[in-house]
């Protein structure tokens, strides 16, 4: 019984743990479901668990629209849809068609072609960034949640990098402590 | 100050109030003053080390029904053994950091820290980055709108774990160790609060209860351990247990899961696959205050 209480109160405060954690992370993700393929033999021993993609929302699948669109491959401003985002990543050389798929809107691309799904977007990340996905496979960049000595769950960069301007957005800190001399 | 009013009006009689009484009475005087059974069974407490299994569940029992009579509401406290096979380590990415302070509120809830007076285990130092770290300079009450500030990275510090501590060495009593797997702890009950610790310690990470421990019912974290969060008592010390109660489980420390930009890592040093011995092997990695020879298991490093 007291097994099962400690049990429980250990996942409620977990589970509120990862909720509630800090703002940034808000759009109510679920450590779940997805479960990435191991990529080599080290991996195999623990699979990476991720919450669902940060889409923004009602947009995907993006062939909802773009299924009975014309194609335009042009590098151009836009303007009738899709004009909230700037791009701020390395812009003057890259665009939307380098990630995003032209012939089926709802997967992404790797540079030499090859199907990325949203669910592994870190891969294509990682063609340039290599050194941080290893560091992020072993648990180095960024945020773990969960068992020092068991199941992690992880985050996709998208978590925390808005793919179109990646820095990290500075926040308001906590309340600074009160200065001594308040001891009654 | 009488001695029934001391003990009257806190339902028990410690070592520390014991010390006091003794200054106006004698012991047995004292003793004979504590009517209630549970109250003598506390003043004849072992130091924890020292109890036999049993002993030790008699006493969980009793802070059990003692804490639940005060809060009114089930806390359980445990007494978990350390896991085999595991020494814990911490690390601290200062690349990363942004100081915006969310690993010390959620570790005051996690712990159950006292706040009042205000009770901080960890704390952010600001820093600039033309002096790199610097004591001398470091700002602990930074305030700005956004955080990180320009030309300024941030150092938090707690308890460093020193493999080598001088809090240890420095308690006479023996209210103070290091466990098996490597977390230097207190037992509050044996703590005399003379604060010697606190002052041998070069990091800060010892904090004093000024005051009457009250914590409020509603948001006192129920899951504690005997070593760790469990409610305090006025005159003991204190301070970072890397989450005692959360490790013994498997779980990471609260501070590493709510940090927003992932600089905070845990783990265990023995095991060669485990996050911390990545750290170590392939990251620039510092200690602070080297020169002391204190040989901290809570390491910093530049993750870029
Ligand atoms: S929560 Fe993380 S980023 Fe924020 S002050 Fe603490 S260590 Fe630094
Ligand atoms: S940092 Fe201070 S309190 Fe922690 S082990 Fe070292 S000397 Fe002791």
């Amino acid at each position: 019984m007291k097994k099962l209480r400690l049990a429980l109160g250990i996942l409620a405060a977990w589970s509120v743990a990862v909720l509630l954690g800090p703002g940034l992370l808000t759009s109510g993700l679920t450590p779940s479901s997805i479960h990435t393929p191991p990529q080599t033999a080290a991996d195999a021993q623990h699979e990476i668990a991720v919450p669902p993609p940060p889409f923004s929302e009602d947009i995907y699948p993006c062939s909802a629209c773009h299924a009975d669109m014309e194609v335009n491959l042009e590098r151009r401003e836009l303007e009738d849809f899709h004009d909230d985002i700037t791009l701020e990543h390395d812009e003057e050389n890259r665009w939307c068609m380098d990630c995003h798929d032209a012939e089926n809107r709802d997967i992404l691309h790797s540079a030499s072609g090859e199907p990325i799904a949203f669910e592994e977007s870190y891969k294509l990340c990682g063609q340039c960034h290599g050194p941080k996905l290893r560091d992020w496979r072993a648990g180095i960049h960024g945020r773990r949640t969960g068992e020092w000595n068991g199941r992690k769950d992880y985050l996709l960069c998208a978590h925390c990098h808005n793919p179109h301007a990646p820095r990290f957005k500075s926040m308001k800190p906590e309340p600074a402590p009160e200065k001594p001399g308040k001891i009654k | 100050m009488s001695i029934k009013k001391t003990i009257g009006s806190t339902m028990k009689l410690n070592r520390r109030t014991f010390l006091k009484a003794s200054a106006v009475a004698s012991s047995t005087a004292a003793l004979a003053a504590c009517g209630s059974k549970s109250a003598l069974d506390e003043f004849l407490q072992k130091n924890f080390r020292f109890m036999s299994k049993q002993e030790i569940g008699e006493v969980i029992q009793r802070l059990e029904t003692q804490y639940a009579q005060q809060y009114g509401k089930e806390i359980s406290v445990s007494a978990k053994e350390a896991l085999p096979e595991t020494f814990f380590g911490y690390a601290l990415d200062i690349s990363r950091c942004i100081g915006c302070r969310k690993c010390v509120y959620a570790c005051v809830e996690e712990n159950n820290q006292t706040q009042a007076p205000q009770m901080h285990w960890i704390q952010v130092l600001e820093m600039e980055k033309e002096k790199g770290i610097d004591f001398m300079d470091a700002n602990l009450y930074y305030q700005h709108e956004e955080v990180p500030h320009e030309g300024h990275f941030y150092l938090p510090v707690q308890c460093q774990q020193c493999k080598n501590p001088p809090c240890v060495k420095s308690c006479p009593v023996n209210a103070t160790w290091t466990t098996k797997d490597g977390i230097v702890v207190v037992d509050y009950n044996w703590c005399i609060g003379c604060r010697c610790c606190m002052a041998a310690c070069p990091y800060g990470a010892r904090h004093y209860n000024w005051g009457q421990v009250e914590l409020d019912p509603e948001t006192i974290n129920p899951d504690t351990h005997y070593l760790g969060n469990r409610p305090r008592y006025k005159g003991a010390v204190e301070k970072c247990t890397f989450c005692i109660q959360r490790v013994r489980e498997g779980r990471y420390p609260a501070c590493v899961e709510v940090c927003p930009v992932g600089a905070r890592k845990f783990g265990n040093l023995l095991d060669p696959d485990s996050e911390i011995r990545y750290i170590l092997e392939n990251k620039r990695v510092l200690i602070l205050k080297e020169e002391l020879n204190t040989q901290p298991k809570f390491y910093y490093f530049y993750g870029t």
